[in-house]
């Protein structure tokens, strides 16, 4: 049963939490597929979104799950808030929560922001990604889609290519996967692989056909074109000859293997369009799953004693 | 303290009974389905099923309905909710649907169940069919089809066991105190 009232990561999650919302969400996932979309539980909470980076999916996907519980969702836009008239985080914080909400979906630039305010606020506080930390309820709606997939987690190999170093999804899944039981293999440039991460139990691959070959599940990670300006790579060319998810790349993994990225893509830099676009991409059904997997964690959040 | 309500025999009688009154009441089974509420419900709508495809001709469509999403005690109840199956491969609208659960107590779960069922379509009917109805309502809720009314106080415990291969059957009151 979910301990905490608060989604800070994945790293804070037992397995089987893990699987009580992975569960909790195939039955949302069932009231998504009928004619109303709509059931009851969190009539009259309000839920808010503090976003200090620019999104869309996620905010959107979080938007609709809580209006698919019955909540009210309020966007706090910060662009045009207080914020930019220097007020702290934890004041802006503090001041919705006296408006009366009863959660708080955050994302920010710094690692830590979402464990900060969790510490001063009475509401549920939710990470909808911080900094390279952890971006808790992506790594759960892909563990869900694998698990549609593949029926299981335990056991499979997942291979990870990206920027490992700022990625805060690479982070999350590589939490959620090795609590899981499956066999998680990193692959990217030296100069974006962090120091030591192996010893979060995963296996480090510099090169793109070792690191898929005969693997379950493939995950790709969006590059940040501001990267290469920040000269960790020579050119988005040479990393998609080396990096990129290509159809032949992809015939060394497993026949049956599954194509997953977070979003938003750079077609032609991390993944080829025929990639995307093929039989063995699940991209578009992550972002489905993703309402169903947030109405998990927004439901069970609300059953926890405060 | 625990003592048997009902053993296999009577669980059964009753069943048998509440098959006929359904098809009594209803002159028939056209039209007719039954939705078994998660968990006690469930099993006890395909044996309801099965007696009345016994005495009358054709198939009866069984659905399954979960109502977690539905309680009104998410904030209230000291356990988490655990979210089961929900399975009404049919369209209810414009038909006689019957819902079926294990004990009737204060009558929210039958709300809940109403509330869920008519997100499916508007059936034109629904009537409720329960093994126990141990009162203490605390809405204007009744059950057209009771196997058996049992006198219980608040805190006692109704708990029935119905296997689905029918090898156990029983109903147990345990007591409050």
């Amino acid at each position: 049963m979910i301990k905490s009232k608060h989604l800070l990561g994945i790293k804070e999650l037992s397995a089987k939490e893990i699987y009580h919302i992975l569960d909790t969400a195939s039955g949302f996932k069932d009231v998504l597929k009928r004619d109303i979309k709509k059931v009851p539980p969190l009539r009259g909470k309000s839920v808010v979104s503090l976003f200090f980076e620019p999104s869309t999916r996620t905010k959107t996907s979080f938007a609709l799950a809580a209006k698919r519980l019955s909540a009210d969702f309020v966007n706090f836009s910060v662009s045009t808030s207080s914020v930019i008239k220097g007020e702290t985080i934890q004041d802006t914080a503090l001041t919705i929560q006296s408006l009366g909400a009863d959660f708080m979906i955050v994302r920010h630039a710094s690692s830590g922001v979402p464990h900060l305010l969790s510490n001063i606020l009475e509401m549920s506080v939710i990470n909808a990604g911080d900094g390279a930390n952890e971006h808790p309820t992506q790594a759960l709606l892909d563990l869900f889609t694998i698990l549609a997939h593949k029926k299981r987690i335990e056991g499979l190999t997942v291979s990870i290519i990206g920027d490992i170093a700022h990625s805060r999804v690479a982070k999350s899944n590589i939490y959620a996967l090795t609590k899981l039981g499956a066999n998680v293999r990193v692959i990217c440039p030296p100069t974006l692989m962090p120091a030591e991460i192996e010893k979060l139990g995963v296996d480090v691959f510099h090169s793109t056909d070792k690191g898929v070959k005969n693997c379950d599940v493939v995950m790709t990670l969006r590059l940040q074109l501001e990267r290469q300006s920040k000269g960790f790579l020579p050119s988005l060319e040479e990393y998609f000859n080396l990096y990129g998810l290509t159809s032949e790349r992809l015939k060394l993994a497993k026949d049956d293997a599954i194509v997953m990225h977070p979003g938003p893509m750079n077609r032609g830099v991390e993944i080829e369009s025929a990639v995307a676009d093929g039989p063995q991409s699940v991209i578009l059904e992550q972002v489905t799953n993703g309402i169903a997997v947030r109405m998990a964690v927004l439901y069970l959040l609300a059953g926890v004693k405060k | 303290m625990s003592k048997e309500i009902l053993d296999s025999n009577d669980i059964n009688r009753a069943i048998r009974r509440m098959a006929h009154e359904i098809i009594e009441k209803n002159k028939g089974t056209e039209n007719l389905c039954l939705v078994g509420i998660q968990k006690g419900g469930v099993v006890l709508a395909g044996r309801l099923a099965s007696q009345i495809e016994s005495i009358e001709a054709g198939p009866i469509e069984v659905g399954a309905l979960d109502i977690t999403f539905y309680r009104d005690d998410l904030n209230t109840k000291e356990e988490q909710p655990v979210v089961k199956r929900t399975d009404v491969p049919f369209t209810i609208t414009g038909k006689t649907v019957v819902l079926v659960d294990d004990v009737l107590f204060t009558g929210r779960s039958i709300r809940a169940a109403m509330d869920a069922l008519t997100d499916f379509g508007r059936p034109a009917y629904i009537q409720l069919a329960v093994l126990i109805d141990r009162g203490h309502r605390e809405l204007p809720i009744r059950a057209d089809y009771a196997g058996k009314n049992i006198p219980t106080s608040f805190d006692d415990l109704v708990e029935v066991v119905l296997e689905e291969d029918n090898s156990k059957n029983r109903a147990v009151l345990i007591s409050g105190q």
